[in-house]
């Protein structure tokens, strides 16, 4: 018997993926077409809370408004129009297939599954690719300003592990465009009623009661005030948890409290040792440095990626000559070369600068050179297509990109790990939805580039405003809990003990001095490349640590009135419980996949080496009242579609 | 290569809410390196006051990367600072040198009231765009995106002012309060897309007016221009009212004709 099957015979939750039967291109359609529907006059009668306003939230609340449903809409930023979706900048993919170069559906659903490793479930990906043929239809039809080509159509650049051209890109700025586009339509909302928004608003429990969400409790940020909120269904699209590392390419407030605060009140937590280390991002500079900047991955279109084979060479870049040279993703990755995926890119620039062959003062970094673009396309070009984010990488560095190869390094970036979530995109608690960055779903052990924009928009329009109104709809003119009820007040009482706790610790040390120690650990030890002996030792250097940050925590101010400090220490305290669950998932996984390289098992040219007998599964843990005593529930994973095969990119 | 600026003061304004008397407070940076980032010169502050047991200072800002428009400082008066078409947070120390004082205020204005600090409520950015700074396109029933082609050079203009981050630089900038650079902005971008001609004038219309409800009048001074991150072109501001001039007129045309 595999592991897999010996797991699931002592899973402790029921997990029913609820895929529908049929072949896999008919699905997604045989589920609406046999979904339970709410007659559009009821639907002002279910209250939803969504919590998040970045892509995947902004788009959910702006459809479900529409449809009819009361929405209140949550976001710890001042406006919806902040979410770190902002921040993307490469490009969102559809299946197109514009450019006539053989894409599809199923090549994008082929490469999405394909580059996760083969660890997502296939009939989600399907689907995600299906809708991404809709998303570029609606974000066009709202005024989103795509690039496009003289003739007036569209355009498309290439992303990393893809042979075809199906990104679509506002300049170096797609996220923020995209975002828009859906903030605009959630104001649309908001002005006329369909939307209460609440900014400044942070989530800070869920409440749970006879089995179902039933809402939640949240704290004003600028007042401190504690409120609860009931609905008939609650959905969470609170991004990523990639903040764990402390520097990350994440917008300094992201942060894992929502899901994590599901995950104690029994949503399972899948796979959260499937992070994603972005291959091209500006090496840090100095130890007081807060956050890194991602280079986007559009850029290896162009730039060709190398270090010297001298270990101590000391000229410029453009006076070592060509054969001095190692162009190292081209040489190991003939048919991808620069567009590699991103966990093999990342894993490649790590060894060359393990290996002393790093570039810059600290050695921490790989060239990403223009010269050969520049020459070949004209300046003129090469400063359209990435004009702005060689602007920003000057701001930062320092160095003239045009001039000098631009210095990358790999940083945390993206959290393929989240809320383990059904076909419907349901937690194991009826009525919690998660969506976006913060479900598990779609990417496996490794997202391609230009996929996680696509999923949030796929998500949030297309998915949850079907796949909600068949929960619903059985509800209809049924009594939900209101904000009087026990549970309501105890989870308000609970989050007041534990703010007032943070105030009182009275140690000496801030939360971002415990934050930037946490990170410190969980990158050594569980970054880019894991061993057992690391992971344990991480594990017995994390709760040690939180013990300290219980004993010795600092936070000023009171809980009165806007307190940065008083919120970061809620949130790093999340992160240290995540953190020991991350690197207790990463234990347990004694394989290597995507993202989660595990050097004991590798291929002897390097690449990871799966082990389909006994890991072909979704690792998916309930809370056990402790953070190092978690319960492991697994999900087995079956294709049916796309066969098992060792990933290769030569 | 990174050098260290020394003896940094900084001259910041602390305000404890909206309804109390503010003052600067002096803090000393010892010793910066010049590759820290402004934010990360607030951040060492921030920790180092965290240790002595004094409030930290609070600041807007998440990306860190001038896009999302939460960072909004007055540096030396200029708001996001000296460096041109640079948000705060892509503000280096490169730009400062040893002994500078530098003093730090937040956006100023009667439309963004204080919250704490440096941070001010500009969600009457939010009431602008949710009374017509969109495209009525509900979802579902979009055409095929290529169906309508539109010229590189009108989705390039469209970009150009669509790249604004929202951040209140302009408004803050200008003496009057005024956030035409922010409204024009918008108006430009979706006005100028064949998408969004069907709400071109009603737009305009219910933008310019909520507007004008929050936020002072223009007298076209220009600061909001020079002090843009994005570098948005006070064309807009041009075409805005254009557009709203129209709106008014065919309005007129449209009751006339009952
Ligand atoms: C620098 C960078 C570049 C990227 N580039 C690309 C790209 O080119 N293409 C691509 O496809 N993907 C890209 N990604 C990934 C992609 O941007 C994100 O995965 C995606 O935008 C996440 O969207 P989301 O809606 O799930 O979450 P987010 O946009 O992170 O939104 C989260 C929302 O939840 C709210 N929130 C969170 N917690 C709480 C709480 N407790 N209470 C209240 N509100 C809460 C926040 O306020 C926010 O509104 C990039 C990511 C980074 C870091
Ligand atoms: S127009 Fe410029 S200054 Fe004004 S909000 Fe937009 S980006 Fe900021
Ligand atoms: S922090 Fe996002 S623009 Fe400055």
């Amino acid at each position: 018997m595999s592991l897999t099957d010996d797991l699931l015979a002592k899973n402790t939750v029921q997990l029913d993926s609820k895929i529908p039967a049929g072949p896999m291109a008919d699905k997604w359609n045989s589920y609406k077409d046999n979904m339970k529907l709410v007659n559009p006059n009821n639907k002002r009668k279910f209250k939803v809370i969504v919590v998040g306003t970045g892509l995947a939230g902004a788009s959910a609340a702006a459809t479900l408004a529409e449809l009819g449903y009361q929405v209140d809409a949550f976001t710890f930023h001042d406006s919806a129009r902040r979410a770190h979706s902002i921040a993307a900048q490469g490009g969102i993919n559809g299946a197109k297939n514009y450019k006539g170069d053989g894409d599809s559906i199923h090549r994008l659903f082929y490469d999405t599954v394909k580059g996760g490793d083969f660890r997502a479930r296939e009939a989600n990906v399907h689907r995600l690719a299906e809708n991404s043929v809709d998303i570029i239809d609606q974000m066009v039809a709202q005024g989103v300003p795509f690039a496009r080509e003289y003739g007036g159509l569209l355009d498309n650049r290439s992303f990393g592990g893809a042979q075809v051209s199906r990104t679509f890109y506002a300049r170096g700025q797609t996220g923020q465009q995209l975002l828009l586009g859906a903030y605009q339509q959630f104001s649309r909302q908001v002005g006329l009623g369909g939307i209460r928004l609440f900014n400044r608003t942070e989530l800070i429990d869920i409440v749970v009661i006879d089995g179902h969400a039933s809402g939640i409790v949240v704290r004003d940020l600028v007042t401190g005030e504690l409120q609860s909120h009931a609905a008939h269904a609650v959905v969470l699209a609170t991004g990523g948890y990639g903040n764990a590392f402390f520097l990350s390419t994440n917008a300094m407030a992201c942060n894992v409290t929502a899901a994590w605060r599901a995950h104690r009140k029994g949503a399972l937590f899948a796979n959260p040792c499937y992070t994603q280390i972005h291959p091209t991002c500006i090496p840090q500079s100095d130890d007081s440095q807060s956050k890194l900047t991602l280079m986007s991955e559009s850029l290896r279109n162009d730039g060709r990626v190398w270090v010297p084979t001298n270990p101590d060479e000391t000229r410029p870049a453009h006076e070592v000559p060509e054969n001095e040279r190692d162009y190292y993703l081209e040489r190991l990755y003939p048919s991808f070369g620069n567009l590699a995926p991103r966990d093999i890119s990342s894993r490649a620039a790590k060894r060359a600068v393990d290996k002393g062959l790093g570039v810059g003062p600290k050695k921490n970094g790989v060239y990403l050179d223009f010269a050969d673009a520049i020459q070949r396309l004209g300046r003129e070009v090469v400063e359209e297509r990435y004009g702005n984010l060689f602007q920003m990488y000057e701001r930062i560095a320092g160095e003239n990109p045009y001039e000098q190869p631009m210095r990358i390094y790999p940083a945390s970036h993206y959290t393929m790990g989240g809320l383990w979530v059904d076909y419907e995109l349901m937690t194991n608690i009826p009525g919690l939805y998660a969506a976006g960055e913060a479900n598990f779903s779609d990417h496996g052990a490794n997202r391609l580039g230009a996929s996680a924009l696509m999923q949030g928009l796929s998500d949030g329009y297309f998915v949850l405003p079907y796949t909600i109104g068949n929960y619903l709809a059985p509800m209809l003119n049924k009594a939900i809990p209101g904000t009087d009820h026990p549970e309501f007040k105890a989870a308000e009482e609970a989050a007041r003990l534990r703010f007032n706790g943070y105030l009182a610790a009275g140690g000496t040390k801030s939360p971002d001095f415990f934050h930037r120690e946490l990170g410190k650990i969980i990158w050594d030890y569980c970054g880019m490349e894991r061993t057992e002996q690391g992971l344990e030792k991480a594990l017995s250097e994390i709760p040690a640590l939180y013990e300290e940050f219980k004993k010795d925590l600092r936070v000023t101010g009171s809980g009165e009135s806007m307190n940065q400090t008083l919120e970061k220490a809620g949130r790093v305290d999340d992160f240290f419980q995540l953190g020991m669950l991350m690197c207790q998932d990463a234990l347990d996984r004694k394989e290597s996949c995507g993202g989660h390289f595990r050097a004991e098992f590798q291929t002897d040219d390097g690449e990871a080496l799966r082990d389909d007998d006994n890991y072909c599964h979704v690792s998916a843990w309930e809370w056990g009242g402790d953070p190092m005593k978690p319960n492991l529930n697994v999900e087995k994973l079956e294709f049916e579609e796309v066969h098992l095969a060792t990933r290769s990119y030569k | 290569m990174s050098n260290h600026l020394k003896n940094i003061t900084l001259r910041i304004w602390r305000q404890a809410g909206p309804n109390v008397k503010g003052n600067f407070e002096n803090h000393v940076i010892d010793e910066i390196t010049d590759e820290a980032s402004f934010l990360e010169m607030l951040d060492i502050l921030n920790d180092k006051l965290v240790h002595e047991g004094k409030e930290a200072v609070v600041f807007d800002h998440d990306c860190r990367e001038g896009i999302c428009g939460t960072c909004s400082l007055m540096i030396d008066g200029q708001a996001h600072g000296p460096q041109r078409g640079t948000a705060t947070c892509q503000l280096h120390m490169r730009q400062f040198k040893s002994n500078d004082t530098i003093t730090v205020e937040p956006w100023r204005a009667s439309a963004f009231p204080l919250i704490k600090d440096l941070m001010v409520d500009r969600s009457a950015f939010d009431r602008i765009i949710e009374s017509g700074g969109y495209i009525t396109a509900d979802t579902g029933g979009a055409p095929d995106a290529n169906l309508i082609p539109i010229p590189k050079v009108i989705a390039d203009a469209a970009m150009d002012s669509a790249e604004c981050i929202g951040c209140g630089a302009c408004v803050a900038a200008c003496p009057n309060g005024a956030a035409n650079l922010f409204t024009g902005a918008k108006i430009a971008h979706l006005n100028r897309l064949p998408q969004g001609q069907a709400e071109r004038y009603s737009r305009a219309e219910a933008m310019v007016e909520t507007m004008d409800e929050h936020f002072g009048s223009c007298t076209n001074h220009g600061e909001c221009e020079a002090a843009c991150p994005k570098e948005i072109s006070i064309d807009v501001i041009a075409l805005m009212h254009k557009d709203y001039r129209k709106a008014k007129f065919s309005n007129r045309k449209d009751l006339a004709r009952g």
